[in-house]
């Protein structure tokens, strides 16, 4: 099975297979021999080689993280071959929910309907717990809509805006 | 002894002492906010209670409700862990007046210690060491502008009423202090309804080092042995260690009998922490005690072989302490880590949501002292306190050591959490070799993080996620043997749309 991995913004090329037992594995065209299982569905203890590794997988807000020892990487996945893409999540093409992390209050818009804008740029202020949160965009795009005004009470997965 | 304790508090302090409690065979009485009915407390209680809605003032905070639980459930003493009502007097004072057993000081002895200016009048009187400056709350400026100039700058204004950073303003030069003052005073009528202001000279890069200390009711009081808290971030702690990497066995001495004078003037009973800071001299000076059982007991606990809550029972229901100071040893090093619910990449903010993954690390020299679990949902609405990890030597080499290994077994997915700050904390040179002022983390995070960017993780994990979409990570597969079958059938459908293709 083909893969296309995207992490850090650097793209792979994953080519898995499973026959008679055995993995075989080729990463960017170079040959690994690997042996996984899943301990527990966001668990897996993988052997490259013989150096053994633990990887966990976790979703917060809409993004999947893979943890290779104390390093985390946001990582997307797609089967290049699927008709829909396997994480609709990590898919730079498309338009993308920005949700508030936690409930508070939107003190402050920084975009309008139609504003072009960069990866981590600003869209809304959420104020909770006496702090202030600048809520970012993932990706680059437009702002298709915005569903909050200022003043706006939200709880935490509530959609302040999309971003195409 | 007790029959039942009720436990005035939640999260990892309430299930501390209910632990104490079930190993002293006394029963456990809880109480819970309507977002804490699944917390980890409710759940290993003997009792519980509901009582009311999430906001402190309406439920942990509530006096009344608090008491009314307690003449219900037939609780015949409360212990009220930290913050919430832990310090305060009048809640102390409730308790006695309706015969429930408040484990802690006196209200009297609470009222002598909690405004910080009558601490330090007390302290003049009985001959303790502390930090130059006024002993009463500025009245003008005027009369500030002259201390300031007679104790020299840089001054530090304080709130007589509070604690946490509130209030306080450190000022450099004679310029500054009028807005300082003005600013302190407004600050201090918000967060603590009293503006009372007062003046200190500031220490130049302090280490904060507090002696614990425990009297029981028949007038024995003895000290326990340092903690070093130097490394906070706005004035909140951090990670805490015992002992102080600075402090040998003559100022351990020095500062301990220091520390019973201060509680004897108060005629305090029960555990509480003096607080000192300390210059680079070695000199100390008495900042402030506080009344109630700390945050990071722990590690006094592991040095001293004692158990803190274990002991505030039983002085609580009059036992005699059970050993004098010459049998108090000192052994070994801990370090205790706080882990909080909170986002290092977003300024700390709380980072509240669902647990899906919790790896608790454990084995030698690893105690955790936890108030979450896996599939929890950390609340927002208080103080996000995980749990503190705590790592034990037979030297302050080796707690490092344990520590660190603890902290890479320990895995929280699904929220943010503080655990990156600790590993570099524990890498720094400066920390490894005890060079600690409270100052320390403001001028390591202003420092730009050196992280070696890691290209064979990165192809581990490349690796890792064509396998998880394989093996079918997203749906709650459970057992190995079910994640094979599932593989099968993803083998199943992949060869069947080649087949197609």
């Amino acid at each position: 099975m083909l893969y296309d991995i995207t992490i850090d913004g650097k793209k792979y090329r994953l080519d898995l297979n499973r026959a008679d037992g055995r993995w075989s594995c080729r990463l960017d065209g170079r040959e690994f021999e690997i042996d996984a299982i899943l301990t527990r569905p966001d668990v897996l203890s993988l052997r490259i080689g013989d150096r053994a590794y633990e990887v966990k997988s976790e979703r917060v807000a809409n993004d999947l993280h893979l943890w290779v020892g104390s390093t985390c990487f946001a990582v997307e996945v797609r089967d290049p071959r699927s008709l829909r893409g396997r994480t609709r999540a990590g898919d730079d093409h498309g338009p993308r929910k920005i949700t508030a992390p936690m409930p508070g209050k939107v003190v402050r818009l920084l975009v309008h309907e139609g504003d072009e804008v960069e990866p981590g740029s600003g869209v809304a202020v959420v104020e909770a717990m006496k702090m202030q949160n600048e809520i970012k965009s993932p990706k680059k795009g437009t702002i298709q809509k915005i569903l909050v005004s200022k003043g706006a009470a939200v709880n935490a997965g509530d959609v302040l805006a999309i971003v195409e | 002894m007790f029959k039942k304790i009720l436990i005035a508090n939640r999260g990892e302090i309430a299930v501390r002492v209910l632990r104490a409690c079930h190993e002293m065979g006394i029963a456990s009485v809880v109480v819970y906010s309507e977002v804490d009915r699944a917390a980890l407390h409710v759940r290993k209680a003997d009792e519980a209670y509901p009582i009311g809605a999430a906001a402190a003032s309406e439920s942990y905070l509530n006096i009344p409700k608090i008491l009314e639980v307690a003449k219900r459930s037939g609780a015949d003493a409360i212990h009220p862990g930290y913050g919430f009502l832990s310090e305060n007097a009048k809640f102390a004072q409730t308790c006695a007046d309706a015969g429930v057993k408040f484990i802690g000081p006196t209200a009297a002895a609470m009222e002598a210690l909690g405004s910080k200016t009558r601490a330090r009048q007390a302290m003049e009187k009985a001959g303790v060491p502390f930090v130059p400056g006024t002993s009463r709350g500025v009245e003008s400026f005027n009369e500030a502008e002259q201390v300031a100039a007679r104790i020299g700058y840089p001054v530090m204004l304080k709130a007589a009423a509070g604690g946490g950073g509130k209030g306080m303003r450190l000022v450099h030069a004679p310029e500054q202090l009028k807005s300082s003052l003005e600013a302190a005073r407004s600050e201090a009528e918000r967060s603590f309804g009293d503006s009372e202001v007062y003046i200190e000279k500031a220490i130049v890069n302090p280490r904060h080092i507090e002696m614990q200390v425990l009297a029981d009711e028949h007038g024995n009081t003895v000290y326990l042995g340092e903690r070093e808290c130097s490394l906070q971030r706005r004035h909140q702690k951090v990670l805490e260690e015992a002992p102080s990497p600075i402090v040998d066995s003559e100022m351990r001495r020095r500062m301990g009998e220091t520390s019973v004078r201060v509680a004897q003037a108060a005629n305090y009973t029960n555990a509480g922490t003096v607080e000192f800071l300390v210059d680079q001299a070695k000199n100390f000076y008495f900042l402030e005690m506080n009344t109630r059982l700390q945050v990071e007991h722990p590690v006094t606990e592991l040095i001293t072989g004692l158990d803190l809550v274990h002991l505030q029972i039983r002085i609580a229901a009059g036992e005699k302490l059970p050993f004098r100071q010459d049998d108090v040893r000192v052994r070994g090093h801990a370090i205790e880590c706080r882990i909080y619910a909170e986002d290092p990449d977003n300024n700390y903010f709380p980072s509240p949501g669902k647990i899906t993954l919790l790896q608790e690390p454990s084995g030698p020299g690893v105690r955790i002292d936890s108030g979450m679990y896996e599939g929890w949902t950390v609340p927002i609405d208080y103080d996000p306190l995980l749990a503190k990890l705590i790592g034990y030597g037979s030297d302050r080499a080796q707690a490092i050591a344990r520590v660190t290994r603890a902290l890479n077994e320990c895995f929280v997915g699904g929220i943010k959490t503080n655990i990156s700050l600790f590993r570099r904390i524990l890498r720094d040179a400066d920390f490894c070799a005890a060079k600690l002022d409270t100052g320390f983390l403001d001028r390591m995070l202003k420092r730009p993080e050196d992280k070696p960017a890691d290209s064979k993780a990165a192809e581990v994990a490349a690796i890792a996620a064509g396998l998880f979409a394989a093996l079918g990570s997203t749906e709650a597969a459970g057992s190995g043997s079910r994640a094979a079958e599932k593989a099968n059938s993803n083998w199943k459908s992949a060869s069947r749309r080649e087949a197609l293709r």
